[in-house]
């Protein structure tokens, strides 16, 4: 639970989860923010208008994932570091989820890695596709790596290198 | 004799903006901070900031504090005095008394003062508290991101406030193993996505536990161990319930208090409202004390978020030049401005405490 070790339950989760037909066409943004606080760079990073505007700066995200394309530039624009990009579309028995990555060593693309779930338990490995850190992401590399289609909504972290605790 | 027209006090989120606004309207400012640089807690914080872009919302602390004191340097209104600690007030002749590199005393007449001197960290009573290795999490902080020295190899984090959650995921990323985090609360008080950040990191969060005790290493005489236990409905121990964890390191995060030694000296009336760290000063809308001319912005006004700071700053600088005479006819609207951006701020949930607080302060 959330309130008490900062990891959400399925029933705290299901109101962020984009529909399975949605999922069904592509990358879209999966919103990981549960808690009102005063903070909008989600709106003002999304380019397609996609993230609604915030009639007050307390309210949580609201996005149309229709409208989302999927681009990730507001993965690294999230000062909570909530924000991930699921593509489920990538082959017959893989999903690729991007996510925020700020530590080192970054992995490379093509390097296998652990793949993490959201109370930091390896739940299998996956390949990096792609490593975006330029000027735009302002040190929040954002890493994306292949996971079980059925571990979409699973991994959140990575570790590089892996084996170890 | 130094003579200025508004002296602000402290160069972190709150002086920095107050010393930019009072110059906005047209008044000459004197910034005094007692480090060798501007910016306070910024220059530690390398996390990306909450707020809207008006309080530089994803942008990192450290970054808010080049932007801010990079505005500072290039404004020829403001004087910047570093390395100076205001250590006095003479409220017969409102003079502050000012040791500039601990050897020079200076004294200044301003003709307005803003306090923004920020917070000092709480501490925790338990056996052996005092130990080696057992540090405030903001004393980790500054040793780790300022002057780039690891505090040890494993830690336990006690408290899940956002500093507390904030200082272990930093600590992670320097390569520094957290063991867990606990906090006596049966809640985290911290923002949730910072602690789903560091629970995916394989940390864990404890609610409901605090220290027992400290044990050290009979050789070095340092911290080796910290026990803790579990914590019933009603905040007791629950004896059989400890936990051991082998630990050089354990960071205290227990809330700050607001460093207000001059506002006491200055006579201004103080109240202790518990939901703003402690005692803080009494003022009015625009940030003015009981003292008149004395105004206060930040953590020192009651602790909260660099986000407010920043706004409460900027409205008492607003309000001192104003009262300096200073006002082309866009203060009042200004200041309105920056009233309604810290009403939004603090008008959600996690903003229900500082609203009791403020409340409780105004009646």
């Amino acid at each position: 639970m959330l309130a008490t070790n900062g990891i959400p339950t399925a029933e705290e989760l299901a109101p962020r989860i984009p529909p399975a037909e949605r999922l069904k066409k592509g990358p879209v943004a999966v919103i990981e923010c549960f808690q009102k606080i005063p903070c909008n760079p989600c709106y003002t990073a999304c380019r397609v208008g996609a993230i609604e505007k915030f009639e007050d700066i307390n309210d949580l995200p609201k996005i149309d994932f229709e409208k989302c394309t999927g681009c990730g530039l507001c993965i690294s624009k999230c000062p909570g570091l909530a924000i991930f990009v699921v593509d489920e579309t990538y082959s017959e028995s893989e999903a690729t989820v991007s996510m925020p990555f700020e530590f080192l060593p970054l992995p490379e693309e093509g390097q296998e890695v652990d793949l993490l779930d959201r109370s930091g338990a390896v739940v299998g490995r996956g390949k990096v596709v792609k490593v975006r850190k330029g000027k735009y992401e302002d040190r929040t590399p954002i890493v994306t790596v292949t996971v079980p289609k059925h571990l979409s909504m699973v991994v959140r972290n990575i570790r590089v290198g892996g084996g170890k605790k | 004799m130094k003579h200025t027209e508004i002296a602000v006090i402290g160069g972190g989120p709150a002086g920095l903006m107050a010393a930019l606004a009072a110059a906005e309207m047209g008044a000459s400012v004197t910034l005094i901070d007692r480090n060798s640089r501007l910016g306070g807690q910024l220059v530690k914080q390398t996390h990306k900031f909450f707020g809207s872009e008006r309080q530089y919302a994803s942008v990192r602390g450290i970054d808010i504090a080049k932007i801010l004191s990079d505005k500072i340097e290039e404004n020829p209104k403001i004087e910047v005095m570093l390395d100076s600690t205001v250590v006095a007030y003479y409220p017969d002749d409102g003079v502050l008394g000012i040791e500039v590199e601990e050897k020079k005393w200076v004294k200044m007449k301003a003709e307005r003062i803003v306090v923004a001197t920020g917070a000092s960290e709480k501490f925790l009573l338990f056996e052996n508290n005092d130990l080696p290795g057992i540090y405030g999490a903001g004393a980790v902080q500054t040793l780790m991101n300022e002057h780039g020295v690891l505090p040890g190899k494993n830690v336990l984090m006690v408290g899940a406030g956002n500093i507390g959650l904030i200082v272990s995921y930093q600590l992670m990323q320097a390569g520094v193993n957290v063991k867990a985090i606990i906090d006596a609360a049966p809640t985290i008080g911290g923002y949730w996505v910072h602690a789903s950040k560091v629970a995916r990191l394989g940390i864990p969060i404890l609610t409901s536990h605090t220290v027992k005790a400290a044990y050290p290493n009979k050789m070095t005489g340092a911290l080796e161990r910290a026990v803790i236990w579990k914590l019933d409905e009603k905040w007791q121990p629950v004896p059989g319930t400890e936990k051991v964890f082998n630990v050089d390191v354990m960071c205290i995060a227990v809330g700050l208090s607001p460093l207000a030694e001059i506002l006491w000296q200055a006579g201004c009336r103080m109240k202790y409202v518990p939901e703003l760290g402690g005692h803080v000063p009494v003022r009015n809308e625009n940030m003015e004390t009981t003292v008149p001319g004395i105004y206060v912005a930040g953590d020192v006004a009651g602790v909260e978020e660099a986000s407010s700071a920043m706004m409460e700053g900027r409205l008492a600088g607003l309000s001192a030049a104003q009262s300096l005479g200073y006002d082309d006819g866009s203060c009042e609207d200004k200041k309105a401005e920056v009233k309604r951006e810290l009403e939004n701020l603090r008008s959600g949930p996690v903003g229900e405490k500082i609203r009791k607080g403020l409340s409780k302060l105004a009646s």
